[in-house]
């Protein structure tokens, strides 16, 4: 990647000492050390509900440590406030980000701290400082473009600019690729670069191994709120990080026997949809998914693959077409036909469409199977089946915390209600399962987990389409793979075929040989 | 631990601001230079004085149970109905007229009244859910707009030829006896309390059912998960749109029985009305104290009936009748921001630890 170290072994400019971050009982945080240097790029790994997130929010003032030190540039230092924090130089890009659309990106990056002339805001002086720090990092962010017409990686630029210009040193970056492009990525991977090369220090919180190998000096890993160690990137691989992160080795191949696709089990002819504004999404596609095989859909999101999807579990209707499940008619039907006729799916936001967050995990264990025996007897929901039904699949599929069978969904960490749904959808036995950006923003081992579940569902002869935005997770699960541009598929490829680049030409628009 | 469970109970901080909101009504009686003392003493007295002045408490608590079982139903299923002022409404016109007009036997006479009753604030409602889930019009818009249409339509129908009473005034013929509500005369002398019914009786009822229906059954999973998350319900296989008809449905015919149980248990006849009634409006304030809780409405409807009750009697100490809706409105608020109270105590508690 011909990344340049600017880390300044010399300087050390954030050290946490024996931070313990307790809430009741449960103890987030157990003894954690970190230590940060000028221009480094410093990972922090670990499990979903390991502690990061706890430790960064201790770091940026939003927590006050039970016990630890703080210290910054060498002086101990106490946070009341997140605005302590960013006073002294530390800011964070969370994953989520705070903008207001209708403002302009100028607005919003002054927005609080505006500077004034006399009673109004000056904004020409704050949109000069915006456009100076832009170009300074080579950002290339239109200080005048409304937060709406821009894009994802834009926005996450704008929020760097937001805590640069409030005059970090130190910035947080929150699971910053988590909903990026690969080309954004790259991008995000430069702008490191640039502000790192500049002095600054760059924490970032992420569990994708790939990334930090590429980006980052050192890594501290965190495993069950307990300080694992620190490591020196340079020296390490991704085998060993994820081994440490995990407490056990953990298989990145996913294994797979050779078997042939049997019968058409999906078949989607011509569909044409419109989105939201009318404008054609899908125009004229076709796929179709055997027995026995993943299919992995590639493209870049945009490109029609979400409406897909929702067409084909009955949310969204088209305007053409023909979808059949095994030979039967399925267009345009509802949810409830599409699941009947044997498409089970995970979908893609999994706090919307997957679960029912004040619902219990038990409760949600059962969402399209709650009329039915033996959870339901005339009318009445049968207490004790239900629960019985949640344990054994909490168990099965490793939901943690265990014994929180009645307790809402939305208090499980975002990996284990992800673990909730694919218990869920695995065992419904449909005869197609739909899996969309199945393994966002998990951890590797719950990664290696859902992947597992997924070729388990196609050597047990059911239909896969995989559908991600993670061109890696495509390229190891899929028997084929088939790239959606503009609405349309535009290339096929074998799975054991695949090459990354020749995806990238096709994903972008490119024609196949 | 326990103290910790006792800090986060809703009750205790229900229980708080029903006492703050006592406190500012003594504030305002004692401004207008009445001692708080010899009010809330007659107010006490009003309810708890004599056994007849209790069972007067239920008769009024009735209809209030009803209507704040109907918002606290909408509630729980995701909609808010603000229209049970005018189901209640339709509710209470129905079972007069039919308590009028229709020859049967007792009993049954009084429970096909009740049922149109039902039917009719079932129908009030579900007009509204139409509106929503066809057009897209909000609940809460249509609601308010219903509730005038109740209003007007009763009054209008107080004073045709069939219903209205001979002679002059501006009310109903009473209906007839087969269909009132009312306990045996014997019953009646024995509690020595012309006006105790069985609609307090049906108020406990339809709570238990209620509760059940939400807690235990298909149908409360389904409009409980529509009413949290329509796309997940939806995604699930759920017909969202069918469910919050259902549970409006379900609403309004709570609201309308609460409507026939004031005209069949005590009113006996309809009045024109000069401005809306209220009991609506109150069943928000009794499902609110309720916290939604059907159970619970059985208990904040008896609060709110002998609020009423016995605030009736404060004129007769020179208190204005009107403490009671301070003391009620300002209960509503620290409920309301009874989240801040509970973020200060859980603090306290902690420090102290």
């Amino acid at each position: 990647m011909g990344r340049v170290s600017h880390m300044d072994e010399s300087t050390v400019v954030i050290a946490m000492k024996d931070i313990v971050k307790k809430f009741g009982d449960f103890t987030a945080n157990d003894h954690i050390n970190l230590t940060v240097h000028k221009g480094e790029v410093h990972a922090i790994l670990g499990e979903n509900g390991a502690g990061k997130s706890t430790l960064m929010n201790v770091l940026c003032g939003l927590y006050k440590p039970t016990s630890g030190q703080i210290q910054l540039n060498g002086k101990d230092v106490t946070f009341n406030s997140p605005k302590d924090a960013i006073d002294m130089g530390i800011g964070m890009v969370h994953q989520h980000f705070m903008l207001i659309q209708p403002f302009t990106v100028t607005d919003n990056i002054i927005l609080g701290v505006e500077p004034t002339k006399g009673l109004t805001v000056d904004k020409k002086t704050a949109r000069e400082k915006v456009l100076e720090l832009s170009e300074r990092y080579n950002m290339k962010i239109d200080p005048d473009a409304k937060i709406e017409d821009i894009s994802v990686g834009m926005q996450q630029r704008v929020e760097i600019l937001k805590v640069l210009y409030r005059g970090a040193d130190v910035l947080i970056l929150d699971e910053p690729t988590a909903s990026l492009t690969p080309q954004e990525i790259e991008g995000l991977m430069e702008i490191i670069q640039n502000l790192t090369a500049d002095g600054k220090s760059i924490i970032l919180i992420t569990h994708k191994l790939k990334e930090i190998t590429a980006s980052s000096d050192q890594c501290t890993i965190i495993r069950q709120g307990k300080y694992i160690d620190t490591v020196k990137v340079a020296e390490v691989n991704e085998n060993d990080l994820a081994a440490m992160m995990v407490g056990r080795d953990v298989n990145f191949k996913v294994e797979k026997k050779e078997q042939e696709a049997g019968e058409v089990v999906l078949d989607v002819k011509g569909i044409r949809a419109k989105d939201y504004r009318g404008v054609e999404i899908l125009n004229g596609l076709n796929l179709q998914v055997r027995r026995g095989e993943i299919v992995g859909l590639a493209g870049v999101d945009g490109n029609g693959q979400t409406e897909l999807v929702e067409i084909l579990t009955g949310l969204r209707k088209a305007e053409a077409g023909e979808v059949k499940i095994l030979g039967k008619d399925v267009f345009n039907a509802t949810p409830k036909q599409t699941f009947e006729a044997g498409i089970s799916s995970i979908p893609a936001d999994r706090q919307k469409h997957g679960l029912v967050l004040e619902f219990s995990n038990e409760d949600n264990m059962i969402l399209q199977h709650f009329e039915e025996a033996p959870f339901a007897k005339k009318g009445f929901l049968d207490r004790k089946a239900i629960r019985e039904h949640a344990a054994k699949l909490m168990e099965k599929f490793d939901v943690r915390p265990r014994g929180t069978e009645g307790a809402p969904s939305a208090t499980l960490s975002g990996g284990n209600q992800q673990k909730v749904i694919i218990a869920r959808e695995v065992t419904n036995d449909k005869d197609l399962l739909i899996a969309v950006n199945p393994t966002r923003g998990l951890d590797v081992g719950a990664i290696e987990f859902v992947h597992k579940y997924l070729v388990e569902q196609r050597n047990k002869n059911r239909a896969v389409l995989l559908v991600s935005f993670e061109l890696d997770e495509i390229m190891s699960l899929s028997d084929r793979i088939e790239v959606i541009f503009d609405g349309q598929i535009t290339g096929s490829v074998a799975g054991k075929d695949a090459d990354e680049k020749e995806l990238g030409y096709l994903m972008a628009g490119g024609k196949q040989a | 631990m326990k103290k910790r469970r006792i800090l986060e109970s809703s009750v205790l901080y229900t229980i708080i601001a029903i006492v703050i909101g006592f406190v500012i009504g003594a504030l305002f009686l004692a401004s207008a230079g009445i001692s708080p003392a010899v009010a809330y003493g007659k107010l006490i007295d009003g309810v708890f004085g004599k056994p007849k002045f209790m069972i007067w408490t239920l008769v009024y608590a009735s209809p209030l149970i009803f209507t704040g079982l109907s918002v606290a139903f909408s509630l729980r299923t995701g909609v808010f109905n603000i229209g049970a002022e005018g189901q209640f409404v339709v509710g209470a016109m129905a079972a007069c007229a039919c308590g009028i007009i229709l020859k049967l036997p007792p009993v049954i006479h009084a429970i096909v009244c009740v049922l149109v009753a039902a039917l009719a604030g079932f129908i009030w409602s579900y007009l509204v859910g139409i509106l929503k889930v066809k057009r897209g019009i909000h609940e809460v818009l249509s609601f308010i707009m219903f509730n005038w249409i109740a209003f007007y339509l009763s009054n209008f129908l107080v004073n045709t030829e069939t219903l209205h009473k001979e002679g002059s005034g501006e009310a109903t013929k009473n209906v007839l006896d087969s269909a009132r509500l009312l306990f045996p005369e014997g019953i009646l002398k024995a509690l020595n309390c012309n006006g105790a019914n069985w609609g307090f009786i049906l108020a406990i009822v339809a709570a238990i059912v209620m509760w059940i229906i939400i807690e235990k059954t298909t149908l409360g999973y389904k409009l409980k998960a529509v009413g949290f998350n329509k796309d997940a319900a939806t995604f699930g296989g759920i017909n969202a749109d069918r469910s919050i008809l259902t549970a409006l449905g379900i609403s309004g015919a709570l609201a309308g029985i609460g409507g026939a149980v004031q005209v069949l248990g005590m009113s006996g006849r309809i009045s024109q009305f000069a401005g809306q009634e209220g009991y609506g409006f109150e069943g928000i304030t009794v499902a609110l104290i309720a916290g939604s809780n059907p159970i619970g409405c059985i208990f904040s409807g008896i609060f709110y009936g002998a609020m009423k009750y016995g605030g009736s009697k404060l004129t007769m100490v020179g208190a204005p009748e009107e403490v009671i809706d301070i003391i009620m409105g300002c209960v509503i608020i620290f409920i309301a921001i009874s989240s801040v109270f509970k973020e200060m105590f859980l603090k306290i508690g902690k420090k102290n630890q």
